[in-house]
């Protein structure tokens, strides 16, 4: 990847991080946050990480991210509003984030974690490589990862489900109850 | 090839940032898409050192880092549909129960 | 030579299973069953013991029947068996205790006739009897001190028998903290015979390994442990100092005044004395001390009871005055005399208890004798067998009081100890003194009972005049024994015991005779003034009283020794007790300590948890801190590779 190149994707997601921290917007934020992924998922491609940069199109910016939208939409969340307190929090917070970027980088780049470049092997980032090491060395965490997901299906749906409250019509409908009682909080709500 | 240094600083930096969000941001959706950042940015880092040292394990660790952020995305935002629920607010001001 | 001799076991057997059925089955079977178990145990460990006695009797001089039940401690070369021994020493003494004490148990039989408690009297009864039994088999010192410990309990428990009544209750306490007191010499005791002789590589309280052994002990310390061992002694046996138990535990039932404060727990001591004679042997200075001791209470006791209106208090002291005699025998050195001092005293003091327990019981509870008097018609049979007891204790022949008094005085005379020997004289005069007093105030004379006890006066029943009867014909002839040398069979008994306890060697010469007969001259005295002041004459122990008022206050308070302890020792402790050690030491120190550790806990917590403040952010924020130290260091490390 020709250096210029990666500035250039360096930057945009350094831009769209902000985004997401900064914006009042929560959607804002989202697409901002979606523009991260985006440009993640292009460097992981220009590492050779061909399989696992498209999967973190399709899984993470596809999917996860709309889970979000859905999640905001249901809500309804506005647009915050003015700057809230906690100035010194704030204050003292960026600051911290901006000490640990400066340790970690500091910390990453010393000398002896200049590793020694490795020739990749043939059909490196391939399906067939992937699912190879997968199927092999990562066969326990797979199958592990496999319950995981169910446990949390289970959770989510079991999280998510509304209780039947004493009129009964909670049961009835549930999308239109949420959204009434969305709507008659969201003057409450300060997002 | 980019110098690891890069990658490493950009991961860094982008982590760094995501931990400004969790920490400034009082709206708890905004704060899970930061902890979305994080996860990003390590996984950044994973997949640099895989390619530089020619092995498949960085880019199997970064599968089943995404795997486990897409369980937790449902079921955390599970939580905060319930807290809304009962709390009518996304705010994290009015969720310390946890308080002294 | 040593027998093995398993019977033996079965005189603790039966005691054994007395305690057990009067405890836990003495309620359901009712008292029918408990009157017959109680004494009947005690008359079969008797019938154990005479068979063991006639057996050693048959063998050679010297011999012993032994048994080993089991082992107890074994701690390294330490070892103590839980063993029985009869020899002569022993053989005597568990007669002594199971003959006597099986007629005081039939006696009880008719004397708690009216108590509702009779299961827990005859429980404690034969636990007693348990525990002597233990004390005097046991073949090594610390089984011993079981026992020991054991009758102390149990003279508590019966002290203070009705314990409803407070008083009751303090002087059963009383008995027992003095007696530990006392104790605390024993074990001190113990320690130092182990010490001493452990550090020549011997480890053991066996008897006869100790007395195999004795030459290894220094004499400076066989004198620190005949004293520590005398101190014991004192607590027990009711010496000066620590006596000031024994009146004050005839608040207990007659029975057991008789049993326990006269006939046997009180002998204790001198039997001690008697076992471990070969260590006193090598002490010469603790003997002395022994004999003064003996001496000196002896005078001191006899001198309280001549005043003193309360027939129970007369024989106590009488008792302690008697002790003193069985302590200057074996102080001065002739240990078979204090033994059989000890016998023929078990016969005629234990006699005298059950006699005046006789009396009490005719006048429905009435102790003080100034409200008794001509007693002698209605109560025939207890008159009879006291006035035998009186002459016996009175040291007059042919009764057994003659011939065991006699041979102490003589043993004091010809140790040396001359002085001693006046005390003692003096002593036996004021004995046929207090002792004819007691008989003549009870007995004769004008009658000066209560009206309404008057009425049902009556001789006891057979249950226990049996015993009174028994106990009068051993009164009488169990002196025949032991007569001086050259009349018949001379001294049997001393001879019997020689191989256990060693004979005396006379330091100074002492024609008997004339010891003997000033001995008598002084006791007649004594039975011719108390005539004089009783019968003839009633008016002048009055006058005397009013005259001496100072000095007949005195005898009558005891010489105040109680309200002296109380004042030097109990209160004091007492007040350290309270004042130091409670209000000081446990509210401040202790509960200061503890709930001081309760209070920094709570308080630091206070502080730490305003952390929680349930803001996510602020949690994250720290969290961050905390990463930029780690990798701080971690950097730091990276620099100085």
């Amino acid at each position: 990847m020709p250096p210029f190149l990666y500035l250039f994707l360096g930057a945009l997601a350094i831009v769209s991080a902000l985004g997401v921290v900064v914006q009042r917007n929560p959607i804002h934020c989202l697409l901002s946050l979606i523009s991260t992924l985006m440009v993640i998922a292009i460097l992981f491609i220009g590492e050779d990480a061909v399989v696992v940069g498209f999967l973190q199109i399709i899984v993470y910016a596809g999917a996860i991210m709309v889970l979000f939208l859905f999640v905001i939409w249901l809500l309804n969340l506005q647009t915050e509003s003015g700057p809230t307190g906690h100035i010194v929090l704030k204050t003292l917070g960026s600051l911290a984030a901006a000490a640990l970027a400066a340790e970690l980088s500091l910390f990453l780049a010393a000398p002896h974690l200049q590793v020694k470049m490795i020739q990749e092997p043939a059909g490196y980032g391939s399906l067939e490589s992937l699912a190879g090491k997968l199927f092999t060395d990562y066969l326990v965490a797979f199958e592990v990862t496999s319950v995981l997901l169910l446990a949390a299906v289970v959770g989510a749906v079991a999280l998510a489900r509304r209780m039947p409250n004493a009129a009964g019509e909670g049961a009835s409908d549930p999308r239109a109850a949420g959204a009434i009682r969305a709507a008659q909080a969201s003057s409450r709500v300060q997002g | 090839m980019i110098p690891l240094t890069y990658m490493m600083s950009l991961s860094a930096i982008i982590f760094a940032i995501g931990v400004a969000g969790v920490i400034i941001r009082r709206n708890v959706l905004v704060m899970f898409m930061s902890i979305e950042l994080m996860l990003n940015a390590v996984n950044l880092a994973f997949i640099a050192l895989g390619s530089r040292l020619g092995s498949m394990d960085g880019q199997v660790i970064v599968f089943f880092v995404m795997t486990v952020a897409a369980a937790e995305s449902a079921v955390g935002l599970g939580i905060i549909i319930s807290v809304f629920r009962n709390r009518e607010t996304v705010h994290a001001d009015e969720l310390n129960l946890m308080r002294w | 030579m040593t027998v093995e001799f398993p019977a033996l076991a079965l005189i603790l057997l039966f005691p054994a299973l007395g305690v057990v059925f009067s405890l836990f089955f003495g309620r359901r079977f009712g008292r029918g069953a408990v009157n017959l178990v109680g004494p009947g145990v005690m008359f079969a460990a008797f019938g154990v013991a005479t068979w063991a006695f006639m057996k050693l009797l048959g063998m050679p001089s010297g011999s012993a029947l032994a048994v080993q039940m089991w082992g107890w401690i074994e701690a390294g070369q330490f070892h103590v068996e839980f063993g029985l021994r009869v020899d002569a020493l022993s053989g005597v003494m568990v007669m002594i205790v199971t003959g006597v004490g099986a007629l005081i148990h039939l006696y009880s039989v008719g004397y708690m006739a009216h108590d509702e408690d009779y299961a827990r009297f005859f429980t404690y009864m034969n636990l007693f009897a348990l525990s002597m039994l233990i004390l005097i088999l046991a073949d090594n010192l610390l089984m011993m001190f079981v026992g020991w410990e054991g009758v102390g309990l149990c003279s508590y428990l019966l002290i203070s028998f009705w314990y409803t009544n407070p008083q009751f209750a303090y002087n059963g306490r009383k008995a027992f903290v003095v007696n530990r007191i006392g104790d605390a010499g024993f074990l001190l005791a113990m320690f130092t015979i182990v010490a001493a002789l452990g550090a020549h590589g011997v480890w053991t309280l066996d008897f006869v390994q100790l007395r195999a052994n004795a030459a290894l002990i220094g004499a400076g310390t066989a004198t620190a442990i005949g004293i520590l061992l005398f101190i014991g002694a004192t607590g027990k046996s009711a010496q000066l100092p620590l006596y000031v138990w024994l009146p004050d535990a005839m608040v207990g039932p007659t029975p057991v005044s008789a049993l326990i404060h006269a006939a046997t727990m009180v002998t204790a001591g001198v039997y001690m004395i008697a076992r471990l004679g070969f260590l006193f042997a090598m002490a010469p200075g603790a003997l002395d001390l022994v004999a003064t001791a003996g001496a000196v209470t002896a005078l001191f006791a006899a001198t309280i009871a001549l005043v003193q209106p309360d027939i129970k208090k007369v024989l106590a002291y009488s008792t302690i005055s008697q002790l003193g005699y069985m302590f200057l025998g074996v102080g001065s050195g002739a240990f078979a005399s204090g033994i059989f001092h000890v016998m023929t005293h078990a016969f005629f003091k234990g006699l005298l208890f059950l006699c005046a327990g006789s009396v009490i019981h005719a006048l429905g509870g009435e102790q003080d004798m100034t409200k008794m008097g001509g007693l002698r018609r209605k109560l025939p049979i207890t008159f009879l067998t006291m006035l035998i007891a009186t002459l016996a204790i009175a040291a007059l022949p042919p009764f057994s009081g003659f011939f065991s008094k006699d041979l102490i005085l003589e043993a004091a005379y010809e140790s040396g100890h001359f002085w001693l020997w006046i005390l003692g004289v003096i002593t036996a005069g004021l004995t046929s003194f207090y002792m004819f007093r007691l008989i003549f105030m009870t007995f004769f004379g004008e009658s000066r009972v209560d009206a309404d006890k008057e009425h049902h006066i009556h001789e006891a029943p057979a249950v226990m005049t049996i015993p009174l009867i028994a106990l009068a014909i051993l009164a009488t002839v169990g002196g025949w024994v032991g007569l001086p040398d050259g009349w018949l069979w001379g001294n049997a008994f001393v001879r019997f015991l020689a191989p256990a306890v060693g004979t005396f060697t006379p330091a100074v010469e002492g024609n008997a005779g004339v010891l003997s007969v000033v001995a008598l001259v002084v006791s007649g005295a004594g039975i011719a003034l108390a005539y004089f002041f009783y019968i003839r004459l009633p008016g002048i122990p009055m006058l005397l009283a009013w005259r001496l008022k100072e000095p007949f206050n005195l005898l009558l308070n005891k010489y105040y020794i109680d309200e002296l302890y109380n004042l030097v020792v109990t209160r004091p402790l007492f007040w350290v007790s309270d004042r130091v050690l409670n209000r000081a030491i446990d509210t401040y120190v202790i509960d200061g300590a503890a709930n001081g550790a309760g209070e920094t806990v709570q308080s630091s917590a206070q502080v730490v948890r305003r952390a929680e403040t349930g803001n996510v952010e602020h949690y994250v924020f720290v969290y961050v801190l905390g990463a930029l130290g780690v990798v701080a260091y971690y950097l730091y490390l990276v620099a100085h590779r």
